[in-house]
C-alpha cells in the first residue's frame, strides 16, 4: 500500500509536530523560569531520552543479553560510548580546572556491595539508573512502580552512605592525562576484547544503530559536562525529590546526615529546575514518552503480572536506589561517567555490578517478572 | 483491556505534580541564574553528584 492511500500518516503528523513543539516550549519555559542553562540541560536530558528509547540503546538490557545469550553487541556500544567521551573529557577536566568535576569516588567493600546488589536488582526489573526513568516514561508499568521506591532508596542511601563509606576504602584512583586516558582506552579495548571472545560466533558485530546511539549519547554526555560542569548522572537527582518531599513535610533536615551538607542543604532549598541530574532526569522520561507515543508504543497493553511480581519490583526499586548511593552512582554516574572521566571506581562498579547481574538474571523469572 | 497510554499519562501527571509542587516551594529566579556555560565560567563545579563523597 503506498504513502498517498493511507491517511493514518497525516492523522499522526499534527500530534507529532505537537510533540516537537511541546518539548521545544518546555525547555524555553525553563530557561525563562530558571536560567538558559537549565533550559539548556532540560534539552540535553530530552535528547538522551530520545536516543536511548529510539535507538534502543540500554544498559541492562544488553548485559542480560551477554550473560543468557552471548550477545556482546549492546555492551560493546556502551564501551565505544564511554571510549569517546573519555577521549574529550580528560583533557576538558585536565585544562578546566575547578570548573568541570569528574565522577570520582574512591573504592571500598560498601561500594563494591552496592554495585553488586544494583546489578542484580536491574536486572530483576531490568531497569537501570537511566532505564528505569525511560521505561517509566515509555508506559513500562514496571518501571513506572520501581520509579518512587527507587527515589526512596536512593534518599535512605544518602543518610546512610557515610556508613558505608566508614567500612573503609582505598585512597581515591583517578586515572589522568594522555598516560590516564591510554590506560583508559586500552582497558576499554580489552574488554571489548574479550566480550568478542567469550561471544557467539554469530553475535560478533556492532549494528549501525548501535554506533550511531554511542556517538549520540558520548555527544550529549560531554554536552552535559561542559554546561553543568559535571558529568551525566542519575541518582543524585531522585533522592532530592524526597529529600525535598521531606523538608516540604516538616522533617528538620539539619540533622540529617548527607543533606545536611552546605552543597546538599543548598540543593534542598532550591528548585528541582536548577539541579543538573534532576532536569537531565525529567529529560529522560519526557523524551521516553515523545517516542513511544511517536512510535504508537502506547497503545500496546499491559502485562499482568502476579503480586509477587510487583512486590518483587517495589523490593528492587528500593534496593536500586539504596545500592546505588553506597556505590557512589549507578550504571550512569558510576560506571559510564566514572569511567570516562577517570576514576577507578567506575571500572570496580562495572565489574561487581556485572557478577550481580548474574545474579539478577536468575532471580527475574523466578520473581514473576518473566509471565 | 488498559494500554501503556494509562501508565505513560501517569508518569507525566506525577512529573507535572512534582514540578508543580516544588514550583510552589521553591520557585527559581533567573536572574540569579550562572552563566549557560559551566566550561570557561570561572566558577567551581557545585558537587550535587552521585559520586558525591558522604560528607
Amino acid at each position: 500500500m503506498s504513502l498517498a492511500a493511507d491517511p493514518a500518516p497525516r492523522l499522526r503528523t499534527l500530534p507529532r509536530a505537537g510533540l516537537v513543539l511541546g518539548a521545544l516550549v518546555l525547555c524555553l519555559a525553563v530557561a525563562m523560569l530558571a536560567g538558559a542553562r537549565f533550559g539548556l540541560l532540560l534539552l540535553i536530558g530530552l535528547g538522551l531520552g530520545i536516543t536511548l528509547e529510539g535507538l534502543r540503546f540500554g544498559f541492562a538490557g544488553p548485559w542480560r543479553a551477554m550473560i543468557l545469550r552471548r550477545d556482546p553487541a549492546g555492551l560493546l556500544a556502551q564501551l565505544l560510548a564511554i571510549g569517546l567521551v573519555a577521549v574529550a573529557a580528560f583533557p576538558l577536566l585536565a585544562s578546566a580546572g575547578a570548573e568541570l568535576s569528574g565522577a570520582h569516588a574512591p573504592v571500598g567493600p560498601g561500594m563494591i556491595l552496592g554495585a553488586f546488589a544494583f546489578g542484580a536488582a536491574m536486572q530483576v526489573v531490568l531497569g537501570c539508573g537511566s532505564g528505569t526513568l525511560v521505561n517509566a516514561g515509555s508506559g513500562n508499568p514496571v518501571g513506572l512502580v520501581a520509579l518512587p521506591f527507587f527515589a526512596i532508596g536512593s534518599f535512605f542511601g544518602a543518610l546512610h552512605a557515610g556508613w558505608w563509606a566508614g567500612l573503609g576504602s582505598l585512597p581515591l584512583v583517578v586515572f589522568s592525562g594522555q598516560a590516564g586516558l591510554g590506560l583508559t582506552l586500552a582497558a576499554l579495548a580489552a574488554v571489548a576484547v574479550g566480550l568478542l571472545v567469550l561471544a557467539r560466533p554469530d553475535a560478533r558485530r556492532l549494528p549501525g544503530r548501535l554506533i550511531l546511539a554511542a556517538a549520540l549519547i558520548a555527544g550529549l554526555a560531554l554536552a552535559n559536562l561542559v554546561v553543568a560542569g559535571q558529568p551525566w548522572g542519575v541518582v543524585y537527582g531522585l533522592g532530592l525529590w524526597v529529600a525535598k518531599g521531606a523538608a516540604a513535610l516538616g522533617t528538620d533536615m539539619s540533622a540529617l546526615p548527607f543533606w545536611s551538607a552546605p552543597t546538599h542543604a543548598e540543593r534542598v532549598q532550591a528548585s528541582v529546575l536548577t539541579d543538573v541530574t534532576s532536569l537531565t532526569n525529567i529529560g529522560l522520561i519526557l523524551g521516553a514518552f515523545g517516542v513511544a507515543a511517536w512510535r504508537g508504543d502506547l497503545a500496546r497493553p499491559l502485562p499482568r503480572l502476579p503480586l509477587r511480581a510487583w512486590a518483587a519490583t517495589i523490593l528492587a526499586g528500593l534496593v536500586l536506589g539504596y545500592a546505588s548511593r553506597m556505590a557512589f552512582g549507578c550504571n550512569v554516574g558510576a560506571f559510564f561517567s566514572g569511567i570516562s572521566t577517570g576514576s577507578l571506581h567506575g571500572w570496580v562498579w562495572f565489574a561487581a555490578a556485572f557478577a550481580g547481574s548474574v545474579l539478577g538474571v536468575r532471580l527475574r523469572p523466578r520473581l514473576g517478572l518473566e509471565a | 483491556m488498559a494500554t501503556r497510554r494509562l501508565t505513560g499519562a501517569l508518569a507525566l501527571v506525577l512529573l507535572a505534580g512534582l514540578i508543580a509542587a516544588d514550583l510552589a516551594q521553591s520557585p527559581p529566579d533567573p536572574f540569579a541564574a550562572p552563566p549557560l556555560l559551566a566550561w570557561g565560567s570561572g566558577q567551581a563545579a557545585g558537587g550535587a553528584h552521585c559520586a558525591a563523597a558522604p560528607d
